[in-house]
């Protein structure tokens, strides 16, 4: 059993290589994505997806836009936004959208590692208290 | 290049200067010149339209007077011919008592009275000379004089050897003739014409048509006067009573003025002759006056168009070099803007490829961390090798974090500033500069400041140019660097002082000037301090400057305290 599942979305192809070997190994599963829209048909696909490690510069689509989509289609699933240079502005702005968090790249593993726990805690601490509400839903239904 | 340049300058500004020089000249004198020719030439017309009508004036008037004088002579050999008979006239004692009382009237005029027969034969005779039965029957006078009635002779030398004229009056019948003659003293006659004196060189005299001199003339040396006697004897003489005027080169190379009149019935000319620059005198003296005038003026003019061309051109010259300058400036300014995007642009793509070696180091570590490594023998300085590229990595993060955060485009947009937190970060940014400067940074914060409400980047930018200046004031010998903050009322005052050099006083008033530098070229941009100062005042405040030579320069900042 992993900790938790991830998505890794950054056009860096080395950098996405690298970090999928050292999440993987500190016992995380790690789906890649190289675009935004790379990461919208994994998260299609995959449901399981808990947590997006989300690059905010990228060709195309960008961080924001994709930060965007991804939460009015997959509003459970965290976003934790990488930065390559710290700005109050696109920080504040992910925030504003809905992302659980944002680091700055190059980031500290011990950090990213108790964010991506954080992340996937809290959509699985929804996802429990939906099951419940539906458990109640359904018991006060028969009742 | 440069200096090729400069030579091509200077050509051209000489070039300038010589034209203006030129245009000035021209203009000026031209008119001045025109004036001065045609009130000249006006004058001289008129100037010698009056010598002429003078000199004619002063020859008519004195032939006037010598026609009367002979007029008057024949006139009372007539009254005495009419008067006496022939026996009277015949008689020498008569002749005598008539001579006398001419000579009481007139002086010596009357020489002496004869009194000639047809035949020739002086019959009587009253005066000085024995001239008794003198035979004049071949003389010249005596052929003319029985022709006449009355008649003038021209002067000659006769039978006295002496130059005399004779006046004669007719009588008798047709067939047996006499004449009355009387001798007219020549020297008498002569100081008529000779006292006619004007000038250095003007006078006159008298010839016949023959051009015999008449009078003697005052100088001599006249050799062509003969072909003037000629010129004018050959004019009709019944146009006696005009004066004729004329100016002509003699021999000698001089211009003459020659005025003519004829007299005795066309027998006689009178001329007067004086040298022309004589006669106008006056005309070359005022030429000398406009000739003084016109070359003090030109002398003036001259002087007067180099050196205002010189200063004028020089101005131009300086305005030129401070436009070059300010051209070159702005060049400058827009390369440094370019260089501060490219460096924003290279600082962001060094970031990606520093990222992934940082992540490439933790993945050896994390490998290291493997049983099969656990015991291998230079693991330890794997790990410390590791952990020090993680360290640079995080190194040049900080600095592309930091270069580009201060080249991205200022937000103007207002925060809560804390400004002693931000003046701290300030400052920390700036000690490796001061420590290399050898400046010492202090700050003397009061506390509990209000927040104040600007545009945080705006206040960095101003705060940092205002400390960079410093710094660079002091780079040379270093010194301390004292910035305080404080509140005044409704004002935050911001104080920045350094003690370096000081600003000199000549350039105090124009530090605020855009594009007003002391930094060689390329080094500063002339921008920062009207930049603050722009700033400063878009945020309603002040700011101003202290400077005292060799002892420092202050600049305070009072910003307006807004209250919510």
């Amino acid at each position: 059993m992993t900790i938790a599942n991830v998505l890794l979305v950054d056009d860096e192809v080395g950098f996405v290589e690298t970090m999928t070997k050292r999440l993987t190994k500190r016992n995380l599963s790690v789906t890649a994505a190289h675009s935004g829209k790379d990461a919208l048909k994994v998260l299609d696909d995959n449901e399981t997806i808990e947590v997006v490690i989300l690059d905010v510069k990228m060709p195309g689509m960008d961080g924001i836009e994709t930060l965007r989509e991804i939460k009015t289609r997959f509003p459970l699933t965290e976003v934790i936004m990488l930065t390559g240079h710290a700005t109050v502005e696109t920080g504040i702005e992910g925030m504003k959208l809905g992302a659980f968090d944002y680091l700055m790249k190059p980031c500290d593993m011990d950090v990213l590692m108790e964010k991506v726990g954080e992340g996937a805690a809290k959509k699985r601490g929804h996802e429990d208290k939906i099951v419940q509400a539906r458990v109640k839903e359904i018991t006060n239904r028969r009742a | 290049m440069k200096a090729d340049n400069g030579h091509h300058d200077t050509h051209y500004y000489n070039a300038l200067t010589r034209r203006m020089i030129g245009i000035i000249i021209v203009v000026s004198i031209t008119p001045m010149l025109l004036v001065a020719g045609v009130i000249y030439s006006q004058f001289h017309d008129s100037y010698k339209e009056k010598v002429y009508a003078h000199l004619g004036e002063l020859v008519l008037k004195h032939r006037q007077n010598i026609d009367n004088f002979l007029t008057e002579k024949l006139n009372n050999i007539r009254f005495m011919a009419e008067a006496l008979d022939v026996e009277e006239l015949n008689n020498e004692r008569v002749l005598r008592e008539k001579l006398k009382i001419l000579q009481e009237e007139y002086g010596t005029v009357f020489e002496d009275l004869g009194f000639v027969n047809h035949e020739g034969l002086q019959v009587a005779y009253a005066g000085s000379l024995k001239l008794e039965n003198a035979r004049y029957s071949g003389a010249e006078w005596f052929l003319k004089a029985l022709e006449n009635e009355y008649y003038i002779s021209d002067v000659f030398m006769g039978l006295r050897g002496f130059p005399h004229f004779i006046v004669t009056v007719r009588g008798g019948t047709d067939e047996e003739p006499w004449v009355l003659r009387a001798t007219i003293n020549f020297m008498a006659f002569n100081a008529l014409v000779q006292k006619i004196r004007i000038g250095k060189t003007g006078f006159a005299f008298i010839l016949n048509r023959q051009g015999q001199y008449q009078t003697e003339p005052a100088f001599d040396a006249l050799p062509s006067i003969q072909q003037y006697s000629e010129y004018f004897l050959t004019r009709n003489p019944s146009s006696h009573s005009n004066v004729r005027i004329m100016e002509k080169e003699d021999s000698a190379g001089r211009v003459n003025l020659y005025v003519g009149a004829l007299l005795k019935g066309g027998d006689w000319l009178m001329v007067y002759q004086q040298h022309s620059e004589d006669a106008y005198a006056d005309l070359q003296h005022a030429q000398k006056i406009i000739i003084l005038i016109l070359l003090v003026g030109i002398i003036g003019i001259v002087t007067m168009s180099v050196l205002l061309s010189g200063r004028m051109v020089s101005r131009m010259s300086f305005i030129d070099r401070e436009k070059e300058m300010m051209n070159q400036q702005v060049i400058e300014t827009g390369k440094l803007a370019s260089v501060g995007q490219l460096a924003a642009g290279i600082a962001h793509e060094i970031n990606n490829p520093v990222a992934i070696m940082v992540e490439e180091a933790g993945w050896i570590q994390d490998l290291l961390e493997e049983e099969e490594f656990a015991a291998g023998k230079n693991l330890e300085e794997f790990q410390r090798a590791l952990l020090q590229i993680g360290t640079q990595g995080r190194r040049c993060k900080e600095i592309t974090h930091k270069l580009l955060s201060f080249a991205r485009k200022t937000d103007s947009r207002i925060h809560d500033v804390r400004v002693n937190e931000m003046i701290d970060e300030l400052v920390e940014l700036s000690a490796q500069r001061a420590r290399y400067a050898g400046v010492e940074i202090i700050t003397r914060f009061q506390k509990d400041l209000p927040l104040l409400k600007v545009s945080e980047t705006e206040f960095q930018q101003v705060m940092l140019n205002l400390i960079n200046n410093a710094l660079d004031a002091m780079e040379k010998k270093g010194g301390l660097l004292k910035i305080s903050t404080s509140l005044e009322g409704e004002e935050m005052v911001i104080e920045v002082a350094d003690n370096g050099p000081g600003i000199p006083k000549s350039n105090l008033a124009r530090i605020f000037d855009p594009f007003f530098t002391t930094k060689p070229v390329g080094k500063g941009t002339g921008l920062g301090l009207s930049i603050c100062y722009g700033i400063v005042k878009k945020m309603g405040g002040e700011v101003d400057v202290k400077s005292v030579m060799d002892h420092g320069t202050t600049f305070h900042i009072r910003l307006p305290v807004i209250q919510d």
